[in-house]
């Protein structure tokens, strides 16, 4: 008996026009919004009002905004550097452990100072946390350049590798000696703190890098040869090596940047709203930012978008948690929401399914 | 008289574009070893696969044992008694022989008549094989045998072998031949696909030659030469050779050489690749030399090798004017001025979903300077895309188009343009006019033919023989990743290269044939 042929056909559609691309993302978010309503429903609570709260009530204040930023600005931070290598299919999924790594190279040069703090004291700081989230990421790239690991595997497994060092540290070495033996280091001197850019808020001149970073990102990859090689790669293996460049070095590039930039998050974390090495620096910033990267299209600008709204999730799920009582993992709900409402319409946008109707035929074309 | 035991009528397939298999007619009788003969894309993966279910005619018909049958799928071909080993294998690797035998069973089995039924099997026939090793400590010798069993496992009547030795030792081979015959001899028909001439002389009972799609010829191998089936094969009449410009081969021996290849040995990194082996050749300038072969026969693996996408092990295996370059990379051989075009064009020599300027900075911006300190000069890129859609007249709308946008002649004009007016010193060009219609293909000669006059050593990969006669100054042939001795292409045979693309080295290849 032949095999039937399956209930659903996938084809590519022949044209998806460029503009569905931006298009999905501001469909994702209302489909997300709208099952929101539906989970909410279901729940029993006041969908309306959960919605409110979750959505807009945040923005109702001017506090409220200034924390949209501080709360943007690891998402940003991180998202950029993965897009990057997003674009050259090098899946850095570990940027949480490379934050975490970071926060401890550059926390720990503010421990070392401590007391002792200058002008040079948050300089040191932030570049230990980039060389922390750096040889933190070498160790995938290692791996993969050398011995075809694949990086995703072992970027996401150095991830809780690294948040238990940061608990043994904060309970060990590195605990308050006047802590009253709580698990977290002193709270860093002041030289050692991002200043603050408005007072009454937590905005901290990290948003600010965060903003310049994506700008950067986006000359990288808009203007440069390197950008383009990592393009290249991305699109078409055979090209870049058909055009002398090394999938290696790409490969290296990517990692160290995105780990760097996870680094720079993780510091500015401690060194800004945190002021201390705690064991749990970060609601997940390093994999939320793989949301930020999608949802901003890989494109650095589009990124610093998706990250505010990112963090509006954040704060959202606090919100209403205050105001309406949602559990607090509502917040995780409507991020997988956002990511499966995204790469489900991506997907439609480039592919149909087709039903079967009837017994197919063999036809020849022509 | 019997009924054959495979009847093909008639038969007739057609692909968008091509007309794979024209009125094909053969038959195998019970217990014959039936070659199938013809170069690459003569249409014998399309007529087997079409024995074995995969695809349907278009027209004609197939008789099994003298019944009309309609084949749906591999499944109603195995009921039938007809089994296939294909060139590439499906076996998974984490599991053993005994497993991956089971996998491929229509019905199942228990495990232990399974095993019992796979010792008888490979005794029998001379595959020794043990099920229980697993299936990626096994040679390839050894894995082919796991699906030859897993076929004669089935009982079949009819076994199809699609190029069995292209991926043996000759020890291997003759093991195999034994076991042909020993087939042969119960009353199993094999077809047997190959293009390797002194192979289907040893082994077969007849022959049926393919060419474009159509049966040109139906003869006793044994009674044939290898030179007789070869011209058979290539089609001589078609050689009515028209010579490129009469330029003067004494003039050329004066040019200097330009691209030197010596001993030049690499392992392929894809699974079923060919390892090239010990090529030396020289290219002088002023000159395009040929490299002819059957598809699969390391051309690809020999493009990678003199573009610099794979590196020799030591550096004067490749000279470029004199510099011994075979440790750069593809970006440093630029520089040198050794440029290239691949076979492939989408996703190889351009990426489908950049802009030609995009495609343009690719491979130019060394040789070109389109860079200058990390940041790509995007005005000085669209001027010289612009000059190569302009100069080599490729159609499109514009040079913000996508590549992929492009047809197949036009996008090969873009890259054959971009390479060419960087003004290379030595030009490696793979299947220059492969699915390009026949002005994009002139346009493409004429450019070459022009490079070579401005004393540009040009190289040149094809499997089409008319187009390297037509084009070439000299030529060599390469098969299974060795490259022959290269000859004058004035003075070259066709019966010649035909036996060099047939395996076939040296003066008296019927010696060999017997002995084998």
């Amino acid at each position: 008996m032949p095999l039937k042929p399956p209930l659903v056909k996938i084809e590519p559609r022949r044209e998806s026009p460029r503009s569905l691309l931006y298009a999905t993302p501001l469909l994702a978010v209302v489909l997300t919004v709208v099952a929101g309503f539906f989970i909410f429903l279901a729940m029993g609570y006041d969908p309306l009002l959960a919605l409110y709260h979750f959505f807009i009530s945040p923005l109702t204040s001017f506090y409220g905004w200034s924390e949209l930023f501080v709360k943007g600005a690891p998402l940003i931070l991180i998202g950029v550097g993965l897009a990057v290598g997003f674009r050259a299919n090098v899946w850095n999924i570990g940027a949480e452990g490379q934050l975490t790594m970071g926060a401890i190279a550059g926390g720990a040069v503010a421990l070392a100072f401590w007391g002792e703090e200058n002008w040079i004291t948050l300089p040191l700081m932030c570049g230990a946390g980039i060389a922390g989230g750096m040889a933190y990421a070498a160790i995938p790239a290692f791996l993969k350049t050398r011995f075809g690991v694949n990086e995703i595997l072992t970027s996401l497994m150095l991830t809780y590798v690294a948040t238990l060092f940061l608990s043994t540290l904060v309970y060990g070495p590195l605990k308050d000696p006047l802590g009253f033996n709580f698990p977290q280091s002193r709270m860093f001197g002041d030289d050692a703190l991002l200043p603050i850019l408005l007072s009454g808020t937590r905005l901290h001149l990290g948003t600010l890098v965060a903003l310049a970073v994506a700008v950067a990102g986006w000359v990288l990859m808009s203007f440069t040869i390197v950008g383009f090689q990592v393009r290249v790669l991305g699109q078409a293996p055979a090209a870049a090596r058909y055009a002398g460049f090394s999938a290696k070095r790409i490969v290296w590039f990517c990692l160290l940047l995105s780990g760097g930039l996870a680094g720079l998050a993780g510091l500015f974390e401690v060194a800004g709203p945190i002021g201390q090495l705690v064991p749990s620096i970060s609601p997940g910033y390093g994999f939320t930012a793989i949301i930020v990267a999608f949802l901003g299209r890989l494109n650095p600008l589009g990124i610093v978008l998706s990250g505010l709204l990112m963090a509006l999730s954040y704060i959202g799920g606090e919100t209403a948690q205050v105001e309406v009582g949602l559990p607090q993992a509502v917040t995780g709900v409507f991020q997988g929401l956002l990511l499966f409402f995204l790469l489900a319409s991506d997907f439609l946008v480039r592919y149909r399914l087709r039903w079967r109707v009837a017994a197919p035929q063999a036809q020849a074309a022509e | 008289m019997t009924a054959p035991r495979l009847d093909v009528r008639g038969v007739s397939k057609r692909f968008p574009g091509v007309l794979a298999n024209d009125k094909v007619d053969f038959a195998v009788a019970p217990g014959e070893i039936h070659a199938l003969l013809g170069e690459n894309g003569a249409g014998k993966s399309t007529l087997v696969k079409m024995i074995y279910g995969v695809l349907h005619p278009d027209e004609g018909t197939l008789h099994w044992n003298g019944e009309q049958v309609a084949i749906a799928d591999p499944h109603a071909a195995r009921a039938l008694g007809i089994g296939m080993v294909f060139q590439h294998f499906s076996l998974f690797e984490a599991m053993t022989v005994l497993e991956n035998v089971a996998l491929g069973m229509d019905r199942s089995e228990d495990r232990g008549t399974l095993a019992r039924r796979v010792r008888e099997v490979s005794q029998a026939y001379g595959l020794p094989l043990d099920p229980e090793r697993d299936v990626y400590t096994l040679s390839v010798g050894e894995r082919q045998r796991i699906e030859i069993v897993r076929c004669l496992l089935q009982n079949p009547k009819l076994l199809i072998m699609d190029e069995p030795t292209s991926v043996l030792t000759p020890q291997e081979v003759e093991r195999l031949f034994e076991t042909l015959r020993k087939l042969a001899s119960e009353g199993v028909s094999i077809l047997y696909i190959s293009h390797k001439l002194a192979e289907i002389k040893a082994l077969c009972d007849r022959a049926t030659i393919l060419r474009g799609g159509k049966v040109v010829a139906a003869c006793d191998p044994k009674a044939e030469t290898a030179k007789s089936m070869a011209q058979l094969m290539i089609g001589a009449e078609l050689k009515t050779v028209t010579r490129r410009r009469g330029g003067d081969p004494l003039e050329k021996q004066g040019g200097k050489p330009r691209l030197v290849v010596e001993g030049l040995s690499l392992e392929s990194e894809e699974v079923h690749g060919t390892d090239l082996k010990n090529v030396s050749f020289s290219v002088r300038a002023g000159e395009v030399f040929g490299i002819a072969g059957v598809a699969g026969n390391g051309q690809n693996e020999l493009l990678q090798a003199l573009a610099g996408e794979s590196l020799a092990d030591h550096a004067s295996a490749l000279r470029i004017d004199g510099v011994a370059a075979g440790r750069q990379d593809a970006g440093r051989r630029r520089k040198l001025g050794l440029c290239a075009v691949p076979e492939e064009r989408n996703g190889h020599g351009a990426v489908p979903g950049m802009t030609l300027v995009e495609n343009a900075v690719l491979s130019a911006h060394h040789r070109l300077g389109l860079v200058s300190a990390l940041f790509v000069r995007a005005v000085a890129a669209a001027r010289f895309a612009g000059r190569i859609v302009e100069t080599f007249d490729v159609r499109t709308p514009g040079t913000s188009a996508a590549a992929g946008s492009l047809s197949g002649g036009n996008l090969q004009k873009f890259i054959v343009g971009r390479e060419i007016l960087q003004k290379p010193t030595v030009l490696v060009v793979s299947q220059p006019t492969w699915g390009v219609d026949a002005g994009a293909a002139a346009a493409i000669h004429q450019a070459l033919s022009d490079l070579a006059a401005e004393g540009v050593a040009v190289v040149v990969v094809s499997q089409d023989l008319d187009e390297l006669l037509a084009i070439t100054d000299r030529l060599a042939v390469i098969n299974v990743g060795v490259l022959s001795d290269a000859m004058t292409t004035k003075d070259a045979s066709v019966e010649e290269i035909g036996l060099l693309m047939g395996g076939v080295h040296g003066l008296a290849p019927e010696e060999d044939v017997n002995a084998a």
